[in-house]
């Protein structure tokens, strides 16, 4: 028997149509239908459930919300279900609902977690459970930039199928991003890092053989933090900026990389964690030769100005570009398909500079040549 | 009734015998042939014998498999009968791989026992029509690369990388640079065994991407090299099938660091004749005879690599090569390699792939092999032009422009049209008789799939292979389902890749398999007790 959670956010995708953003905590459904928008992530719900019930085939019991959170599109497809919570915390639904539905799922012990949402419904269920829980996104916002989603809404179905039946089994960290509300300058609005979710992953059905196994995500990793670790220098402050690649390299010298923010490495200790801009621009004050290590997030490619905003153009012109060392597994870059590495600093002289090819560290003893474009 | 002329379509289904594993069929004691007694003196011929350690003397005789003639026959006939082999299918769908016809009469002469009971310890005397063949073929292939000397010794084109980053090894250390040159460029749509046979020689590797025009980026290799470059490993046209005519560049940026560079021209088959190794620059270069050159790929092995070098390398190439005494006027093994990178291969190399190449290249001469060329580059651009017709077909970079001996195609739009993956059109081929290749990982080009005409295939078969092509395209629009479940009429239908990725389970010999699924190793301690 399997448990499958399924968490709808009516209005998501919605918002963008009418122009409501910044809807945090409204959340109304009646709003967004008054201002003449027609929801979208039910109907995307609809499309993944019609795949994942065509090709299901273990039995399996679903934990939903009410009404449009869920049940009312469940129930046309089975009677197995539970309701997490039996009525909205509001008259309405809203994020908080989305939130209790995760964690309570997480206490009943699903197996996944799907859900119809965009970029902030992903950041709501992955601050209630983290890599608890996998989870699988079905794409139903406006924008999306975090990577929990799968393609389209039937794959999100089909994916979900074969993992609960158990043909897919890998998992994998992926970035969950968000508008980013404390804005860096007043009136520009970016996507960050907000944390990672943890979904099923493919891998193609039938891959050639004449290419050999190719080695886990945290494998190439482990291998880029070797690569970088071997070649610290001595007496360099070295920044380290977001994400699970990064992060990787913390773990092999040991110390407690934080995964969101920058932190400040000294031969071999950490010596300051998630800076914010200021703090960082004190310690590259005080130290002569100065790295930055950052890796792309996300889908785009950005290396600068998306999660990593502390690491302002003010940094960046003191370090120059020449010390900045960018990691990524050889998988992302593939997955870019040819278009080039991003930087959005927030400043476009600096950013127009900081074009060129870059040596990128994709794994021991191996780097690509890579375009990076403002 | 036959096939469909107008659709071009089979009413296609193989073969399926659920065949077991041979070691499964084996009965004890039954026998192929039942050999004549011996006497005692030949039963034990102790000799020798204590001169091989005792740790690798068998104490127990060899686990083979029992079984007589006709059930082996069975066997392997029903085995070839799951199988899709170029003697069967419009072998176009191996992209990059150069499924050219092997004629028949080659394989004859390789099986022929003038060649096939030849003894390796034979004296050099009595193959003097063998080495001149070797002789012979060597000087053929300097003739189409323009390089000074080949080893004809590797068994296929990584093995041939191997000898060729061997040999950049040898140079760099001779050089004393050791410490100095230790790194080797190479691209990403380059053969992958460039760079693991980079890194196998103790190497860094520095991979180079595209640029928009679907060419190794130019600016890039600027910014790559350095006088730690040993070498550039890099092909051309590459995997995808867009000729770099700023080749010649490439390899001046990487000669003005002191640099080698290595062409792998595993497959020639869009320039054999028509372009050189040596006019475009580079030092080393090799051909996979089981491509090009028309012997059999053998599944696997063994093939082909022949390996060319300009003189001032020729000092480390493997040992023996074969040359001509003018005094004597006979050909030999010549061991005479001041720098040599030692042996890459037992005895002679691969005899009779070499003699089907020498055949092969004998039989058409100068104008057939341009011809060949020509013939590839034409059934590929009528290729081209008859996929990109198809919707949701598509040829990423270079716009416009024709292509070389293959193309890299994209399903990306039919896959965000419709959800159906290259990996699922793969499968649905299988039902008309046929079978594609996706492409070497990573994927670059998304959902991508990769198709060589080479010059065998008439336009008839060129058409047919279009035709399932774009029925199967149809069906992802219209009937997903039927691709996405396919093949219907394979063999088998789904094969579970757990059991290649994971090392725990993966068993590559029947012996792994017992110790990982029946414990075999564990009560074998005991068995003899
Ligand atoms: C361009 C290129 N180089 C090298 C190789 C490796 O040759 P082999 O399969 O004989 O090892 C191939 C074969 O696919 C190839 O296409």
């Amino acid at each position: 028997m399997k448990k499958i959670g399924l968490i709808v956010n009516p209005i998501a995708g919605m918002g963008g149509a009418v122009g409501l953003k910044g809807t945090d905590g409204i959340h109304t459904l009646e709003k967004a239908l008054a201002l003449g928008a027609t929801p979208r992530a039910p109907q995307r719900a609809r499309e993944a459930l019609e795949a994942l019930f065509k090709c299901i085939n273990v039995d399996s019991l679903f934990y939903t919300c009410p009404q449009d959170m869920g049940e009312n599109l469940l129930k046309v497809y089975t009677k197995n279900y539970k309701l997490a919570f039996p009525k909205f915390k509001g008259e309405l639904s809203s994020s908080l609902d989305t939130i209790e539905a995760a964690k309570l799922m997480k206490e009943c012990k699903v197996d996944l977690i799907l859900f119809a949402g965009g970029d902030g419904t992903a950041r709501d269920i992955c601050s209630a459970i983290g890599l608890d829980v996998p989870v699988l996104g079905i794409p139903s916002g406006v924008k999306i930039h975090s990577a929990a989603f799968a393609v389209t809404p039937a794959k999100a179905g089909e994916l979900a199928a074969k993992f609960l039946s158990g043909k897919v089994r890998n998992l994998k960290e992926s970035e969950v991003m968000d508008i980013d509300e404390e804005a860096y300058r007043a009136g520009e609005v970016k996507a960050r890092l907000f944390g990672y979710l943890l979904i099923p992953w493919e891998r193609n059905k039938i891959q050639s053989r004449k290419a050999g196994t190719m080695p886990s995500e945290r494998a190439i990793q482990q291998a880029i933090a070797e690569e970088v670790v071997t070649n610290m220098e001595e007496g360099t402050l070295y920044l380290l900026g977001p994400g699970t690649t990064v992060k990787a390299i913390g773990d092999r010298l040991g110390i407690e990389k934080s995964l969101l923010g920058v932190d400040g490495v000294l031969d071999g200790s950490l010596i300051g964690k998630d800076l914010i801009e200021k703090e960082i621009l004190k310690l590259v004050e005080q130290h002569k030769k100065v790295k930055v290590i950052v890796s792309p997030i996300g889908g785009q490619g950005y290396i600068l100005g998306r999660g990593n905003l502390q690491l302002s153009p003010r940094v960046i012109r003191r370090v120059a570009k020449e010390n900045i060392i960018i990691v990524s597994t050889p998988q992302k870059i593939a997955s870019l398909h040819g278009s080039p590495l991003l930087v959005d600093s927030g400043d476009a002289n600096l950013d127009k500079s900081m074009r060129g090819v870059y040596p990128v560290i994709t794994g021991y003893r191996e780097r690509m040549m890579y375009r990076v474009e403002a | 009734m036959g096939m469909n002329m107008e659709t071009k379509l089979r009413d296609f289904h193989q073969a399926r015998w659920d065949e077991p594993i041979i070691y499964e069929l084996s009965r004890e004691g039954e026998r192929g042939i039942l050999i004549p007694e011996v006497d005692e003196v030949m039963r034990y011929p102790d000799e020798g014998l204590e001169e091989i350690p005792q740790e690798l003397r068998r104490e127990a005789p060899p686990n083979l498999p029992e079984m007589g003639q006709m059930r082996v026959l069975r066997h392997y006939l029903r085995l070839s009968q799951e199988n899709l082999g170029a003697d069967l299918n419009i072998d176009i769908g191996q992209g990059t791989c150069t499924m050219k016809y092997s004629p028949k009469i080659n394989d004859q002469l390789a099986a022929n026992p003038k060649v096939s009971e030849l003894h390796p310890f034979q004296s050099q005397e009595t193959v003097q029509g063998l080495l001149k063949m070797m002789y012979e073929t060597e000087q053929y292939l300097r003739g189409i690369s323009g390089m000074d000397r080949f080893s004809l010794h590797p068994g296929g084109g990584s093995h041939a990388i191997f000898t060729i980053a061997s040999i950049v090894r040898a140079w760099v250390d001779s050089r004393g640079e050791s410490d100095k040159r230790d790194e080797i460029i190479t691209t990403i749509f380059s053969h992958p065994s460039n760079a693991a046979a980079s890194k196998l020689k103790g190497f860094k590797v520095i991979t180079i991407y595209p640029g928009p025009d679907g060419r190794p980026d130019i600016e890039a290799l600027k910014a790559a090299v350095s006088e730690r470059t040993a070498a550039l490993f890099i092909t051309n046209p590459e995997d995808i099938g867009i000729y770099n005519s700023r080749i010649k560049e490439f390899t001046d940026i990487v000669h003005s660091v002191g640099g080698l560079c290595s062409y792998d021209q595993a497959n020639l088959n869009g320039i054999m004749g028509l372009t050189r190794a040596r006019e475009a620059g580079f030092d080393l270069c090799f051909y996979n005879l089981h491509k090009t050159f028309s012997s059999p790929h053998g599944c696997g092995g063994p093939g082909g690599g022949v390996v060319g070098v300009t003189e001032e390398l020729a000092q480390f190439l493997p040992v023996p090569l074969v040359s001509f005494d003018e005094t004597t006027g006979k050909y030999f093994l010549d061991y005479d390699v001041p720098n040599t990178i030692g042996k890459v291969k037992d005895f002679y190399g691969v005899v009779p792939v070499i003699l089907r190449a020498y055949a092969w290249i004998r039989s058409l001469g100068e104008e057939g092999l341009k011809e060949a060329a020509k013939v590839a580059l034409l059934n590929n651009n009528y290729i081209f032009k008859k996929i990109l017709d198809i919707k949701g077909a598509s040829a990423p970079y270079a716009e416009g422009e024709l292509r070389m001996e293959q193309v890299r195609y994209s399903w990306e739009k039919l896959y965000k049209d419709t959800g159906v993956t290259t990996t699922d059109i793969q499968n649905r081929m299988f039902d008309f008789g046929v079978h594609y290749w996706t492409s070497h990982e990573p994927w670059i080009v998304p959902e991508p799939f990769t198709i060589e005409p080479t010059e065998s295939y008439s336009k008839d078969e060129l058409d047919e292979f279009i035709a399932i092509l774009k029925h199967v395209a149809n069906e992802a629009y219209t009937n997903p389902e039927i691709v996405k479940t396919a093949p219907h009429k394979s063999v088998i239908h789904h094969i579970d890749h757990d059991y290649l990725d994971d090392p725990e389970k993966w068993a590559i010999t029947w012996r792994a398999y017992k110790k990982k699924y029946t414990g075999y190793f564990e009560p074998r301690k005991n068995r003899d007790e």
